[in-house]
């Protein structure tokens, strides 16, 4: 392994992280898996996409696509999720997959169903040293990726409200009965998730510059591999799981022979670490309440 | 004018009427006593007042305001504070940061400082393990540290659920002590529901006794402690 794989692994592991954190944190305070959560990711893509075909403007598509995924999964939270609370876990699940192939549906009918090329500007390759080549694109990733990440950490380990996060996650009558308004807290876990999958968006299209309708499947499904690897519900959990996969993914395509079933090897990691401990990496035992 | 005036107070689960109607009221700076047995529908009529369950009929007044279709949370904003059953502490947060929480619908930094060194006052041994995770805390601090968490609101009335469940019976003799203070020196108003129904009839102004559901009895705290059938079905029959 080469110190370049070695650094782009830990890039995209912070495209996964980002993801994975919006399917962790709405698992730990609106306990329902958001299915819909990778299609934020390529909602946030067409956003670019358009953005820049009409205005040409890289930082106008950044924060449009933000600002497009932060309603929108607000939006979905109160349409289609809100009216479910307390209703079985199987029928939000299957709403949020419903929502999800609604999303890809809209966004066939909106730019058609083959991949379209986005135009973000492209970024120079570094060498450093004889060994390390690496993208600015990359380093770009890192860098915003792991300060996004720390300062989600602060926010919800510091301030009130991030401690009101923690409250709802772990008992939301307690929480209520402090003044807590649950249903405020859950819009803000959707709107954090959907702002960091849209940031993850921008980052993917970096590396791969098109998109097409089903491009959040695969890192959807990948990030949340990743959540239930570092333990559902755990923020550390989350970052740990993306940055393990993105570097497993990167090591086994750089070596030929393992090449063709990186996919497989990543899913394989998932069933032996549950195998080996069912709550993920940083995952907590399941306390009943009685 | 009652602080707090239940009428009619209906809570069905499913087909199930729990609760059938019952009406009752806490006046200003009373401590109030709802005894029965288990599952009489105590902690139920404590959730229905609360909004955390919903009710199937009935009204809830409280300061005048009617307050029975007001969310969970705007109530704690209202003044009125709920020490849930079993605790319910967050036990992954520290003690400290647990007791912050219960300053959530307040904005005053200066009123925390002061509200802090109140209920370190109440509970000297959370003060020396402020920094503890909750979860590791003994059930009879757990219990000091949910009521910290209710007293930091301020609360006008609090409601107390079986405070002395699971506890040693020095636990429950301080903590029963301290409700007293805080009614006493604070003015605040108490709601009590208790299986202990000795130890509550003896810190309380008036009681009621719940009988599946429904109110069967009420009178001073002495007067059910003296009661004939309430001895008989609650305090032992002595």
């Amino acid at each position: 392994m080469t110190a370049t794989t070695f650094i782009d692994g830990l890039s995209l592991g912070a495209i996964y992280a980002l993801i994975a954190l919006g399917y962790t944190m709405v698992y730990g305070i609106a306990k329902m898996l958001n299915f819909a959560h990778g299609d934020i990711i390529m909602v946030g893509a067409y956003t670019v996409y358009s953005t820049l075909l009409w205005m040409g403007k890289p930082i106008l598509a950044v924060i449009f696509a933000i600002a497009v995924c932060v309603i929108l999964g607000v939006v979905i939270e109160k349409v289609a999720y809100k009216p479910l609370r307390g209703a079985s876990p199987l029928a939000v699940l299957i709403t949020a997959i419903g929502v999800s192939y609604l999303l890809q549906a809209i966004a066939q009918l909106a730019f058609g169903a083959k991949a379209v090329p986005v135009g973000l500007p492209r970024f120079p390759v570094l060498h450093i040293g004889d060994k390390l080549v690496v993208n600015v694109s990359t380093l770009i990733t890192l860098g915003v990726g792991s300060v996004l990440m720390i300062a989600l950490t602060l926010f919800i380990k510091k301030s009130k409200i991030g401690r009101a996060m923690i409250a709802v996650s772990e008992d939301r009558k307690a929480a209520q009965l402090m003044g807590v308004n649950v249903n405020r807290i859950i819009s803000l876990t959707f709107a954090i998730g959907s702002a960091l999958a849209a940031v993850a968006s921008i980052f993917y299209l970096m590396q791969i510059p098109n998109t097409s309708p089903t491009l959040g499947s695969m890192p959807g499904i990948k990030a949340f591999t990743a959540a239930v690897i570092g333990g559902i519900g755990s923020i550390p959990g989350a970052m740990i799981g993306g940055v393990l996969l993105g570097v497993v993914e990167k090591i086994c395509l750089s070596i030929p022979a393992l090449n063709p079933y990186t996919t497989a090897i990543e899913f394989a990691i998932l069933i032996v670490i549950l195998m080996v401990r069912p709550t993920g990496i940083l995952g907590k035992k399941i306390r009943e309440k009685v | 004018m009652a602080l707090l005036e239940v009428q009619n107070l209906e809570v069905n689960y499913g087909l199930i009427k729990a609760i059938k109607g019952i009406s009752f009221e806490v006046n200003q700076g009373e401590i109030v006593s709802l005894i029965g047995a288990n599952g009489a529908g105590k902690t139920t009529t404590l959730h229905a007042i609360s909004n955390i369950l919903p009710k199937s009929g009935g009204k809830v007044f409280f300061d005048g305001e009617d307050i029975t279709d007001k969310k969970a949370h705007e109530l704690v904003y209202m003044g009125i504070a709920h020490v849930p059953e079993g605790r319910r502490i967050f036990s992954e947060l520290t003690v400290y940061e647990n007791i912050q929480l219960g300053f959530f619908s307040r904005k005053d930094k200066r009123e925390y400082e002061q509200s802090l060194q109140m209920v370190y006052e109440y509970f000297p041994v959370l003060q020396e393990r402020q920094n503890q995770i909750a979860g590791t805390l003994s059930g009879g601090e757990q219990q000091m540290l949910a009521m910290s968490r209710a007293l930091m609101s301020k609360p006008k009335l609090l409601l107390m659920d079986e405070p002395s469940m699971g506890l040693s019976p020095l636990y429950v003799n301080t903590i029963f002590e301290i409700v007293q203070k805080v009614n006493r020196e604070s003015g605040t108003t108490v709601l009590l529901v208790e299986q202990n129904a000795k130890k509550a009839l003896s810190i309380s102004s008036r009681a009621y006794v719940l009988e599946i559901g429904n109110i069967s009895l009420t009178g001073t705290g002495s007067e059910l402690l003296n009661n004939k059938s309430v001895i008989e079905a609650y305090l032992g029959g002595e």
